[in-house]
């Protein structure tokens, strides 16, 4: 489907809106990118949401 | 969803799935979901609840928008009810919403679907899903949530009663064949001793054993947790198999195998099983729709020195998916990840951000009168509900200042943004005080609408009277409203003293400097150059390469010197790379965006040089090295050829020798480490133990080859290797703390004698060698440590900013941190750390300039004495002694400070104010305090 048309996007696709995703579609917005989070449920933070507290720290998850 | 086209230029088919709820319009006030009538087993809450079809799984959910759930609604299944729409009074409900189809161009994908959960059988063999109290640990974190079935009390799902006794049964869905599931996954120990503590603070009394095979907290700082669970909570650890777990009257008998093949039972009230981490759900479809190949545990391909790629270039992965891991190494995957996407496209950078524009601020003399507007929200029945908000709106009538009041029903909702931008253009307000829920959450929103009608966003000030009033006094509306309008009068007293402050931007000298040659700091600098940015590597020694030239080869016998060769021509060929070889940091002034740094190298037979490089951020990477201990189990080490460590064996069986496999080997792993010479774990030397013994194996299938340990900790898929290791005859032998193998050596002969807990008898061994898995120490911390002016810790590694948030960055702004000199690290590990270091590092020198906070705090230089006690007290270094007119004087760094007033509340002479926080401001807000007037 490569056209010779097509451009380099500066755009970046993320899929699962878990910590690891979150924390990447940040990353690459302060890099300078346009970034979309793509997440199959209603809301982002995948299990972590779910946790109480997390080690090390164990403060708050969310 | 359907993915084409090729890295830079992808293309994305996506199908969004209708909440039925308008985004815009909800404002997450959660009528609707009691006026449903339908009920829905909560699945946020592990099914140990009941919800509504419409609801929204957590009240901090973003985004902040209920949904509904379609399989359950009885408007989408059959047409009727729709009850919640009239009820909502923001008009939000829309059941006409259709599934969309929307096609994206994206230059990068990165996959991070997490993890799935772990095969039924893996739980059914502990009869989960026949009793109630036999429980999951992801139901058990539920259970100990404020927000969980019980409002953070742990009960018993069967009758409710506190349990007396919990067992934890480890390793459920891990390290069994028997589920497909051969790894280890890595987490589940740490957390159970998490969940263990947590449930003891909750319950003192309840008696918490965790049953287990290894203990793996082999992360930083973990195994110190694990200490502290058995000496201060009491918490019992019992290494053994658990055969099964049977209802027993109203408790749970669980059964259980011993080392030396002894039957035990035990009665519990409540069982929790340490579940794995397995393949996320939707894994085999992602590989379908990508392209990228799976491991064969369907978790996402990538190799040890590539640990993201997936097998499509252009398409990353991080997080869980990657392998099972913990928050902190997820969070430095993501960061990593989105450094290696960002050099791929860097061409693009910037050009798909919408950059906002804002209309000219109004000026504002000094003296100009205070013109002030008041909005009081009532957050629909969050405050309304408690507070009399008509009341409190009238009560603020006439007060000095005010030219304006009003009640607002969502002052956050889209439509309460304009009200209050035409109120500030129709009474020329030029102060705004919003009386509502929490600045930590909102402030930055009214703020922005502050700046859309041209007002400096400085002239703000927030009241909560949320958290503050109608949350803690929710059962005393009297007192909460008259609390509201202590609060509102106390606000709009100290508004009357605000003055705009302007917006600051210190701008970056766009270069790095990269402290350490080892393989973290050449992947630091290889990804910075690889963004566009000029890095200088400084590396101590006269060659690049580190602790990884000692190394021979990896697990999967991929030779290490090849991958090494590799990056040292990438490193010394990069354009924008600058090597200083046998050169050193000697000095470092400035900060962020502006350092300075002198470089000392020692050429051969030359007198030193020394260099000064200009440079906006720092990483450090300087790594570390074998630990040489004195004694190890408590004895001193005796000097013998035959005793050797990991290291010079890995180095001997790489060579040529016919006879360089020992015919005979005892391994002793933590020697010297947890708390023997050093305190914690190196994480690394089981996996090496386990590779060397596979390579003697391989070399020679007779050799016998002894491991004994503590707790075997080959976490991830090295459990593989470890299996592998087991079936080929290495044999593994665990002891204890109470009963250390002892060990005589002199030049010809070396004796072991140790307890073998499956015969039960002591053995004593004459191999041929004895091998020590010594550990990893770090290298001249303290000195840099110094220079910088970043913390260490106990064990001399450098302190990140926060672990699990901020796990490469050092609390000192522009400095951060990878590989080694952090903790000891397997090599993926070490590479992913640097190349999130270098993503994390490239943000400012992106951006050109850093932004300073305008409340950061201010020295009047009049009134400051020179007594530089606010330079000793400031924890960000962000206060320096000048000479002014031959005087001493402090002055902030704008740059580093973050406003925490520290400073300011120190300072003998008051010299020190802090922007938006000044000591006028505060008096006035305390006087106003004191004056409550008439209703
Ligand atoms: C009981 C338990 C306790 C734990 N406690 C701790 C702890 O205390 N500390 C700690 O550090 N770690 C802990 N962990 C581990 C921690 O949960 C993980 O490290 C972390 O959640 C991994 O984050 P992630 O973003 O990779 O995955 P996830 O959190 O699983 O997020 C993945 C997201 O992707 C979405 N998704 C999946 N597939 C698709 C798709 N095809 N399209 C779009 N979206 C998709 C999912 O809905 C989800 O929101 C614990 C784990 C368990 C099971
Ligand atoms: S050994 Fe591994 S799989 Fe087993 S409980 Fe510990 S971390 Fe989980
Ligand atoms: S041998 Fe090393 S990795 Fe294994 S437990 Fe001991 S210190 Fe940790």
């Amino acid at each position: 489907m490569a056209s010779a048309k097509q451009t380099k996007s500066g755009t970046v696709m993320v899929v699962g809106g878990g910590v690891a995703g979150v924390q990447a579609a940040l990353d690459l917005t302060e890099l300078g990118y346009y970034v979309y989070l793509v997440e199959k449920s209603p809301a982002i933070g995948g299990a972590m949401a779910q946790l109480d507290k997390t080690f090390p720290t164990n403060d708050c998850s969310l | 969803m359907s993915l084409s086209g090729k890295p830079g230029a992808f293309k994305a088919e996506l199908n969004l799935r209708p909440r039925y709820i308008d985004p815009d319009r909800c404002t997450a006030c959660g009528l609707c979901t009691t006026y449903c009538p339908k009920h829905l087993v909560d699945t946020y809450n592990e099914g140990l609840s009941v919800t509504r079809p419409i609801h929204i799984d957590y009240p901090q959910a973003v985004p902040a928008t209920y949904y509904i759930d379609p399989a359950t609604c009885l408007s989408l299944l059959h047409d009727t009810c729709q009850i919640c729409v009239p009820v909502c009074r923001s008009n939000a409900i829309d059941f006409t919403q259709k599934s969309k189809k929307r096609t994206l161009e994206v230059g990068a994908v990165i996959l991070s679907p997490g993890f799935g959960r772990v095969p039924d059988e893996a739980l059914t063999q502990y009869n989960y899903g026949n009793h109630p109290d036999i429980v999951t640990s992801i139901e058990f974190e539920r259970l100990l949530n404020p927000s969980g079935p019980f409002e953070g009390e742990v009960r018993c799902l069967s009758d409710r009663r506190h349990p007396r006794k919990i067992a934890f049964i480890q390793c459920v869905g891990s390290r069994d064949l028997g589920c497909d599931n051969g790894y280890c996954s890595s987490v589940c120990c740490m957390y159970a001793i998490k969940e263990a503590m947590v449930a003891k603070e909750h319950d003192p009394d309840c008696e918490i054993t965790i049953y287990y095979m290894d203990m793996r907290t082999q992360g930083k700082d973990f195994d110190a947790a694990r200490v502290r669970a058995e000496e201060h909570y009491g918490i019992k650890f019992v290494r053994a198999k658990v055969a099964d777990v049977m209802p027993w009257g109203k408790n749970l008998k669980l059964t259980y195998s011993t080392l030396s093949g002894e039957h035990h039972f035990e009665a519990y009230d409540m069982v929790v099983l340490s579940v794995g981490l397995d393949a996320p759900a939707s894994a085999k479809q992602l590989a379908e729709i990508t392209g990228i190949e799976l491991n064969k545990y369907d978790f996402c391909k990538t190799t040890t020195f590539d640990p993201l790629a997936s097998s499509q270039k252009g398409i990353f992965v991080a997080g869980a998916f990657q392998g099972p891991k913990d928050i902190p190494e997820s969070v430095t995957q993501s960061s990593a990840a989105a450094g290696i996407a960002s050099s791929l496209i860097k061409a693009q950078r910037g050009k798909g951000v919408v950059v906002k524009s804002y209309p000219v601020e109004k000026e504002m003399a000094a003296d100009e009168e205070p013109r002030i507007g008041v909005f009081v929200c009532h957050c629909g029945i969050n405050i309304g509900g408690v507070v009399d908000v008509p009341r409190v709106d009238k009560y603020i009538e006439g007060m000095e200042g005010v030219v304006f009041h009003a009640e607002s029903l969502y002052s956050c909702s889209q439509d309460a943004q304009e009200v209050i931008k035409n109120k500030i253009k129709e009474h020329n307000l030029n102060r705004v005080v919003i009386a509502a829920c929490s600045p930590r959450t909102h402030e930055p929103l009214f703020q922005e609408t502050l700046k859309d009608a041209g007002l400096n966003r400085s002239l703000f000030e927030m009241v909560n009277i949320r958290d503050q009033c109608s949350w803690v006094h929710a059962n005393e509306p009297a007192e909460a409203t008259r609390k509201s309008m202590d609060l509102i009068r106390m606000g709009i007293a100290k508004a009357r003293h605000i003055q705009p402050l302007q917006e600051q931007t210190v701008p970056v000298t766009r270069k790095a400097l990269v402290i350490g040659g080892g393989v973290a700091g050449m992947i630091a600098a290889l990804n910075l150059a690889e963004q566009g940015y000029h890095a200088s590597l400084v590396e101590k020694t006269d060659s690049l390469g580190g602790h990884l030239k000692n190394q021979r080869y990896t697990l999967n016998g991929d030779k290490t010197a090849d991958y090494l060769k590799k990056i040292v021509d990438q490193v010394t060929k990069h354009k924008l790379i600058d090597v200083s070889l046998s050169s050193s940091i000697v000095a470092v002034n400035g900060f962020v965006g502006n350092f300075s740094s002198v470089i000392q190298s020692t050429g051969k037979g030359k007198s030193a040089v020394e260099q000064t490089i200009d440079h906006g951020i720092i990483v450090v990477a300087t790594g570390g090295q074998d630990h040489a201990p004195e004694t190890v189990l408590g004895q001193a080490l005796p000097k013998s050829p035959l005793i050797i460590t990991q290291t010079d064996l890995e180095i001997r069986l790489d060579g040529k020798t016919k006879n360089r496999a020992p015919k005979a080997v005892v391994m002793i792993q933590c020697a010297g480490s947890r708390g023997d010479d050093l305190a914690y774990c190196s994480k690394t030397c089981c996996t090496q133990a386990v590779k060397n013994a596979l390579k003697i194996k391989e070399i020679d299938p007779e050799s016998q080859v002894i491991v004994l340990y503590r707790d075997l900790r080959t976490y991830g898929y090295a459990e593989d290797s470890y299996r592998e290791a087991r079936e080929k005859g290495v044999i593994f032998i665990p002891y204890s703390m109470d009963d250390k193998p002892v060990f005589k050596a002199t030049a010809k002969k070396v004796e072991i004698s140790f307890n073998d807990p499956i015969l039960q008898e002591k053995v004593t061994m004459e191999p041929e060698l004895m091998v020590l898995s010594v550990g990893i120490v770090p290298q001249d911390t303290e000195e840099l440590s110094k220079i910088l002016k970043i913390p260490v810790n106990a064990d001399r590694f450098y302190l990140e900013a926060h672990v699990k948030l901020r796990p490469v960055e050092m609390p000192v702004a522009g400095v951060f941190l990878c590989g080694l000199a952090h903790s000891p690290k397997p090599l993926e590990e070490i590479i992913v750390q640097a190349q999130a270091a270098a993503a994390k590092a490239a943000i400012p020198l992106v951006r050109g300039e850093v932004n300073v906070e305008p409340i950061v705090s201010h020295v009047d230089q009049e009134t400051c004495i020179g007594c530089s006690l606010c330079t000793s007290l400031c924890p960000y270094q962000a206060i320096q002694m000048v000479k002014v007119d031959n005087k001493r004087k402090a002055e902030t760094i704008m740059a580093s400070c973050k406003a925490c007033g520290i400073c300011a509340a120190h300072c003998p002479t008051f010299a020190i104010s802090m922007g938006g926080f000044t000591n006028e401001q505060i008096t006035s807000q305390i006087e106003a305090f004191g004056q409550a007037g008439e209703e």
